[in-house]
């Protein structure tokens, strides 16, 4: 199932993501809860050092080792739902104090969950950050991309 | 605003992404373009020139007929942001999906 991720820009300051996956919803939410289950899937089929205090106000910590160095991410629970929503702060250790707002919503249906994720920066620097090769001038895109990612996004 | 938060703010709403979409397929006339859409002309002259505003689309200068084009460069710092933004997130949400699958057969 190619581009089962969709990626929309909803604001100037905020990325959505919504994916479907194929188990209830109390699986899905259980996954996001503990180190036993993250440690699993977080870091892109790469070691990761998981630290979790799931609880309002508990603090975490992902230590991602990939190929091309070892990238740690923290934050703090600030809303916990069960088994529906997910309110954390996510910051890359590599750009201390740039603090984004992520807000995770579980929804069921026919069996299959879908989870939608809202990313809210607080400055434009943070979301140019984040990505910073996204901002260099890539080769040159053809229209039929370009139209293909705007269907995309519509 | 800087460019790419225009660019941002231009695509957050639906029909100026389909107006682009349009354009995607070659220049058009404010008439043309608006045909689809159950907006009234002066709405869509607004669309127009929020998108004119973040440089996603050019006016042709020929009297009233101004044919608009799109103009792909701001885009490409969009749609590159996003395509590594959704790199990471892919790779992440593929790996609980194949995790999600297994834990479920083992129970």
């Amino acid at each position: 199932m190619p581009q089962n991720l969709t990626v929309t820009t909803p604001s100037d300051l905020e990325v959505k993501m919504v994916r479907v996956f194929d188990a209830p919803q109390a699986l899905v939410f259980e996954a996001h809860s503990s180190c036993e289950h993250v440690k699993h899937w977080w870091g892109r089929g790469n070691p990761l050092d998981c630290e979790m205090d799931f609880r309002v106000g508990g603090a975490w910590r992902f230590v991602e080792h990939a190929p091309d160095g070892d990238w740690a991410f923290r934050g703090e629970y600030r809303d916990i739902e069960a088994p529906n929503r997910i309110v954390q702060t996510f910051e890359f250790e590599g750009m201390p104090g740039q603090i984004c707002v992520e807000t995770l919503e579980l929804t069921e249906e026919g069996g299959k969950t879908t989870v939608t994720s809202v990313t809210r920066f607080d400055t434009k620097e943070e979301r140019d950050g984040m990505i910073e090769s996204g901002m260099s001038e890539g080769a040159g895109q053809s229209y039929d991309a370009l139209a293909a990612y705007l269907a995309k996004l519509s | 605003m800087d460019r790419l938060s225009e660019v941002f703010s231009a695509l957050a709403d639906p029909t100026r992404r389909a107006i682009l979409a349009r354009l995607a397929e070659g220049e058009a006339t404010v008439n043309e373009i608006a045909e689809p859409f159950p907006i009234s002309l002066q709405a869509v002259s607004k669309h127009l020139k929020v998108l004119e505003r973040a440089g996603l689309i050019t006016r042709g200068k020929e009297a009233q007929w101004r044919p608009c084009r799109l103009d792909a460069a701001p885009l490409r710092g969009v749609a590159e942001w996003v395509t590594e933004y959704r790199r990471f997130w892919e790779e992440r949400y593929d790996e609980l999906g194949t995790y999600l699958t297994k834990i479920q057969k083992e129970n």
